[in-house]
């Protein structure tokens, strides 16, 4: 027998994927795959092409974190210019993929996951989104909003645009800020500081109301990776690479970029176009890790900013020093939006941000060149890391042949803990239907539902 | 036709663009093609000179490490519950009739905010005052 369900507008996770989980004779799950179903081919066609083009081409692989390509791309091109960037240049790179990450992050929290949290994983489908958060808690929404605003401002008024802005070059930034800039960035920190704070205080009172969730959303020991600071803090945008167990202790790191490849493998794998990286020493599936909020606020000994610090302490003390339940990255990601602000208003008042030079000028010296930098979602999902996760969740949610609305949102929540962006990891783009198929023993379908 | 107004983003690549290409189309009384992916085919269709093998090979073969080898990656190359490539990306119109172009890259807050109040008004809008091709 086979029936199909289907549902249309899946809006709240970004990219394009398919989930398919197959059932053995007692109608159990026996095994769960997380298929991303876009590909563009960057890795080949950007070959032959000036290193000039790269940062504007790369930044396009995402229009949510184009700011990640832009820097990771711009790094890479200083390395082959070989050159020292000025160091008000890199103060405002951070600043922009700081106010990046404030954004993303606001986006994920508020937008696509907060209406599982607020208005319940078995609430009202159709009101399950933005749109009903607007109408059902208007202030909450309103945050949220305000709170991307004035991430995607600040990048705005440094860059000139809000999504691929074209002012982070190889050698540095194209224009230097200004002092009337600098106020409006200046401006906004206090209510964006304060909505995130609000946003921290709700979360940890409501963390305990999850358990079931908490317990089965990609809750297993693996690695995590991601940068650090050289003295173990908090960093995004340069540092020591770290690979940690998973207690979050240290098990190697590495500072120059163009030693990645002893470090990171990337698997093939025939079910999806994302690939699953693995930390190469230890082999695959072995060493599969973790990246993004959750891995960074695990590896960082500490933030190093007051207020993200405080946050991180009441995270430590609720949920232990590595929680290994991918649950958790949302709290994290609540911790590096205070810290993100913080740091904003650290940087503003450095008293060269308003240097005017900006570029180091130079012709290709090297032939080789990688750049480093955290994105908002971290240095790579892991696509087995997430089949993992989705099976876990069918593992407890699904009995028998019938698929439950409430059940189909869990899969799909415990994708948006990690946040992956699925245009990021495969360089491809679009929007984010989701189909879920469920099989029986021989492979033959048993229920199917489809979204977007 | 029970849907007002679709707006489309992003090139036709694969074979399941082209089909949701056609269901817009059939379903839609007004079909906006949306920033410059849609408009001119833009990033996605830089990949147009090589053949999807090429493009396979460079990230899946050669930049990947594992399995080990190059002839075990080559047999495990992501075929299954993926959509297949069309030979080249193209842009919406070469699909489907188009409505209205709105390009950009991407198209700015303010054109798309034109675009939708006009269309609001019962006119059709020239937002080409408010965007144009890379702003």
């Amino acid at each position: 027998m086979s029936q199909t369900i289907v549902i249309d507008g899946v809006t709240r996770i970004e990219g394009h994927a398919r989930i398919t989980i197959d059932l053995n004779d007692q109608g159990r799950v026996a095994d769960a795959k997380f298929h991303v179903t876009q590909f563009r081919g960057f890795e080949k066609f950007v070959e032959g092409r000036p290193l000039t083009e790269m940062p504007s081409v790369m930044a396009r692989i995402c229009g949510i974190c184009p700011v990640s390509h832009l820097m990771a791309s711009a790094k890479a091109c200083d390395e082959l210019l070989a050159v020292e960037i000025p160091p008000t240049a890199v103060t405002l790179r951070k600043v922009m993929n700081l106010a990046q990450i404030v954004q993303s992050h606001a986006l994920s929290f508020f937008h696509l996951s907060s209406p599982d949290l607020l208005l319940g994983f078995d609430s009202d489908p159709t009101k399950r989104n933005i749109f009903g958060l607007i109408k059902l808690h208007p202030e909450f929404a309103k945050d949220g909003i305000m709170l991307r605003k004035f991430g995607q401002e600040i990048i705005q008024l440094l860059g000139g645009k809000k999504i691929h802005p074209a002012w982070v070059v190889p050698g540095g930034v194209s224009e230097p800020l200004t002092a009337d800039r600098r106020e409006k960035i200046v401006a906004g920190i206090p209510d964006a500081l304060a909505i995130a704070r609000r946003a921290a205080e709700w979360l940890a009172s409501v963390v305990d109301n999850f358990p079931d969730e908490a317990a089965v959303f990609a809750n297993f020991p693996t690695m995590f990776a991601g940068l650090v600071s050289p003295e173990g803090n908090m960093e995004h945008y340069e540092g020591v690479m770290r690979f940690t167990d998973d207690s979050g202790r240290t098990v190697s790191e590495f500072s120059d970029p163009r030693k990645y490849p002893n470090y990171i493998g990337e698997k093939t794998e025939d079910f999806s176009f994302l690939k699953s990286p693995y930390y190469k020493p230890t082999g695959y599936p072995d060493g599969i890790y973790r990246v993004g909020p959750l891995a960074r606020v695990i590896m960082a000994e500490k933030c190093g900013t007051p207020l993200a610090d405080a946050e991180l302490t009441r995270f430590r003390h609720k949920v232990g020093r590595a929680p290994a339940s991918s649950f958790h990255y949302h709290w994290a990601r609540l911790i590096e939006i205070i810290y993100g602000i913080e740091m904003i208003q650290h940087h503003m008042n450095d008293p060269f941000i308003l240097h005017k030079r900006v570029r180091a000028r130079a012709r290709p010296n090297r032939s080789e060149g990688v750049g480093i930098t955290e994105a908002p979602r971290g240095t790579g999902h892991n696509n087995l890391a997430m089949n993992r996760g989705v099976k876990q969740v069918a593992e407890r949610f699904i009995r028998g042949t019938k698929i439950e609305e409430g059940m189909l949102n869990r899969v799909e929540a415990v994708i948006r803990c990690f946040d992956p962006c699925l245009s990021c990891s495969t360089h491809a783009m679009g929007q984010m239907p989701l189909h879920i198929l469920l099989r029986g023993p021989q492979g033959e379908t048993l229920d199917e539902i489809r979204r977007g | 036709m029970g849907v007002d107004l679709t707006l489309v983003e992003g090139a036709v690549s694969s074979h399941h663009d082209l089909e949701k290409a056609y269901i817009i189309r059939q379903r839609s009384k007004f079909v906006i093609s949306l920033g410059d992916c849609a408009v001119t085919g833009n990033v996605p269709a830089m990949r147009n000179p090589y053949e999807v093998e090429e493009l396979f090979r460079r990230a899946y073969i050669e930049n990947a490490t594992w399995p080990e080898t190059p002839e075990q990656r080559k047999a495990s190359l992501p075929v299954h519950n993926v959509p297949k490539h069309e030979r080249i990306a193209r842009p919406l119109h070469e699909i489907i009739k188009v409505d209205l172009y709105v390009p950009g890259c991407p198209p700015p807050a303010d054109a798309i905010w034109f675009v939708l109040t006009e269309l609001l008004a019962g006119r059709v809008p020239d937002p080409s005052a408010l965007t144009r091709f890379g702003k």
